[in-house]
């Protein structure tokens, strides 16, 4: 049914449909609202559910680690500063291969402390062996939370999912979200029925030592299921789609008008639906320009990317994010998508916008295409402000 | 696609206000996209709160720098900042003041509409929230809404005894703009 909900408020309602047995988080901004709205779900006994309230991240990913390799489904949700703590935690569970979703309300990262949107958080966690999935709008992050719990529970899959939305943008933004009915859930996701898990009446070790005998295969096996989920997502996709009746194609990526385009911008999350706007109004202008947006960051969708821009002159990365002291963190995948092929584009150019909430404009995105030149250019600062600069660094 | 900025501070319901304005276009088939930008996330400091409405879905995630209309809830806040920065050519204010309320010149087509929401709010609600009856001179004064349709928006957020009040400060707000409008001069100030 559609109704108009703040995206937080869709998010605890979709998960109120998923039934996780256990929930376990720390509030902390952006993502409070869903957490609060969960608790007060589980508090009026409109789901059953133990929810554990802890002192810390760490606890709280700790809390769902443990619940979930006792075969229960699972659910936390965090942010920022939340994440990493939460970080050796979140490597273990995916070691662990433990189906785990988690919600991460994109914000930047400290310091200077900053409550506001990128997507440093979850970017910087791209090697912690989660699947990374990233929302444009609420009615994608409502349905990849069920694609989540789907993928993460596939016996082909056993990985834990981690469902990327901007956080304000999305997360305190109120819009029109068509809310998943329960039966078509329960449809899609059947009661999660665990491979392995611990019981005292069927002892087993998880998560023990490896030495140097066993522990690079362990590794290696991560390495190939994240290969193999880039067609189980798609797979899991067309049936979502048969269900619900939204299709998200090879929930990959999602080509805006990149056919007979010469100029591509690729990005990722909400930013997306400002570009798309640029795009239908350069478009309509007969400028040859479209969007590539990622949507599975991890797996990275390496070939899918090579098809869609191989004939593409010239490409602008568009990253809320910096790896600092090398490219931003999609174009250095998209440099590698290319690197020793035949085709490609000749352009490569890397942007980074946005960061620690500044807004990004229509005219942020013009002038990323006006940059855009037969000139390549690596992470180039859209929207920075010249007299701060001098004011911190003088003459 | 019409625009809506509006100026408060932290605590004084601009979200709510969002929400409701957002609620109703929903109601009426429209689609809306309603969002909060906070200063510094403390109770007093001012923040926006918008709403981009559409037939369509709205996809652009920006503030809004060119609104169609303004919504002043605290008129403390024209002191610091220009709150009609970028308001279209005939674009309306809705402002929460008395009458006396100092504005600035606006051009020929722009409105303003000083509202004593205040008043209004003490009188039903017995606190000075003015946001609802700010969004019933909203809908007045623009014509984007239906009373009908708001006063059923107010009655599902609100419960018991604020629902009631909150009901009559809409029915209000609505009333004062729309015989402010009939004595409207181009260029001053409703």
């Amino acid at each position: 049914m559609k109704e108009f909900l703040e995206g937080s408020h869709a998010i605890a309602e979709v998960i109120k449909n998923v039934r996780p047995g256990v929930i376990s988080a720390y509030p902390i901004t952006p993502q409070t609202h869903i957490v609060e709205d969960l608790a007060q779900i589980v508090a009026n006994g409109e789901l059953e559910s133990q929810f554990v309230n802890v002192e810390s991240e760490h606890s709280a990913a700790s809390v769902v680690l443990g619940a979930s390799a006792t075969g229960v489904r699972v659910y936390t949700a965090t942010s920022s500063q939340g994440l990493f703590y939460m970080q050796e935690v979140v490597f273990n569970i995916a070691g662990m291969r433990l189906p785990v979703v988690m919600t991460c309300a994109n914000r930047a990262i400290s310091a200077p402390i900053n409550i506001w949107n990128d997507q440093q958080d979850s970017l910087s966690l791209r090697d912690a062996g989660w699947i990374q999935i990233y929302a444009e709008d609420n009615q994608e992050a409502v349905d990849f939370h069920l694609l989540a719990y789907r993928l993460a529970e596939d016996k082909r899959v056993m990985l834990p999912v981690m469902v990327c939305m901007d956080g304000f943008i999305l997360t305190h933004g109120m819009e029109t979200t068509d809310m998943p009915e329960q039966e078509k859930v329960d449809k899609f996701l059947p009661v999660y029925k665990p491979l392995y898990k611990l019981d005292p009446a069927d002892p087993m070790s998880m998560g023990l030592l490896a030495d140097p005998d066993y522990y690079m295969e362990a590794r290696f096996a991560i390495q190939e299921t994240m290969r193999e989920s880039l067609g189980i997502l798609t797979e899991i996709s067309k049936e979502f789609n048969n269900i619900f009746n939204r299709d998200y194609g090879d929930l990959l990526v999602e080509e805006y008008e990149v056919k007979g385009a010469d100029k591509v911008i690729v990005a990722m999350g909400s930013v997306c639906g400002t570009i798309k706007e640029v795009i239908d109004e350069q478009r309509a202008k007969g400028k040859k320009v479209g969007l590539l947006r990622i949507i599975t960051y991890r797996p990275f969708p390496y070939a899918r990317v090579y098809e869609a821009l191989k004939d593409v002159a010239k490409v602008a990365v568009l990253d809320k994010a910096v790896s600092l002291g090398a490219y931003a963190p999609i174009a250095v995948e998209m440099k590698a998508a290319f690197f020793g092929k035949k085709k490609g584009p000749k352009v490569i150019s890397s942007f980074v916008a946005g960061l620690g909430g500044r807004d990004i404009t229509l005219e942020t995105i013009h002038e990323v295409f006006r940059r855009l030149s037969t000139k390549e250019v690596n992470s180039d600062f859209i929207d920075l402000k010249p007299e701060l600069l001098k004011e911190e660094y003088g003459d | 696609m019409k625009e809506i900025r509006i100026h408060a501070r932290a605590g004084q319901g601009a979200i709510t206000t969002a929400t409701l304005l957002g609620f109703s276009y929903f109601n009426e088939g429209q689609y809306a996209y309603a969002f909060p930008n906070f200063g510094a996330a403390r109770m007093g400091a001012p923040m926006n709160a918008f709403v981009r409405v559409d037939s369509d879905p709205v996809r652009l995630r920006s503030q809004i720098y060119e609104p169609n209309y303004v919504i002043i809830v605290d008129p403390t806040l024209m002191r610091g900042y220009n709150c009609f920065s970028g308001l279209k050519d005939d674009g309306i204010a809705i402002i929460n003041g008395k009458e006396d309320l100092e504005l600035p010149k606006l051009k020929a087509k722009q409105r303003a509409i000083v509202v004593p929401a205040n008043e209004i709010a003490l009188r039903n609600i017995g606190r000075p929230l003015g946001n609802t009856a700010l969004i019933g001179a909203f809908a007045a004064a623009t014509g984007e809404l239906k009373l009908d349709n708001l006063i059923a928006v107010v009655k599902n957020r609100f419960s018991g005894k604020a629902q009631e009040g909150n009901i009559q400060a809409v029915k209000e707000g609505f009333e004062f703009a729309q015989n402010k409008l009939k004595t409207y001069l181009p260029g001053g100030k409703g």
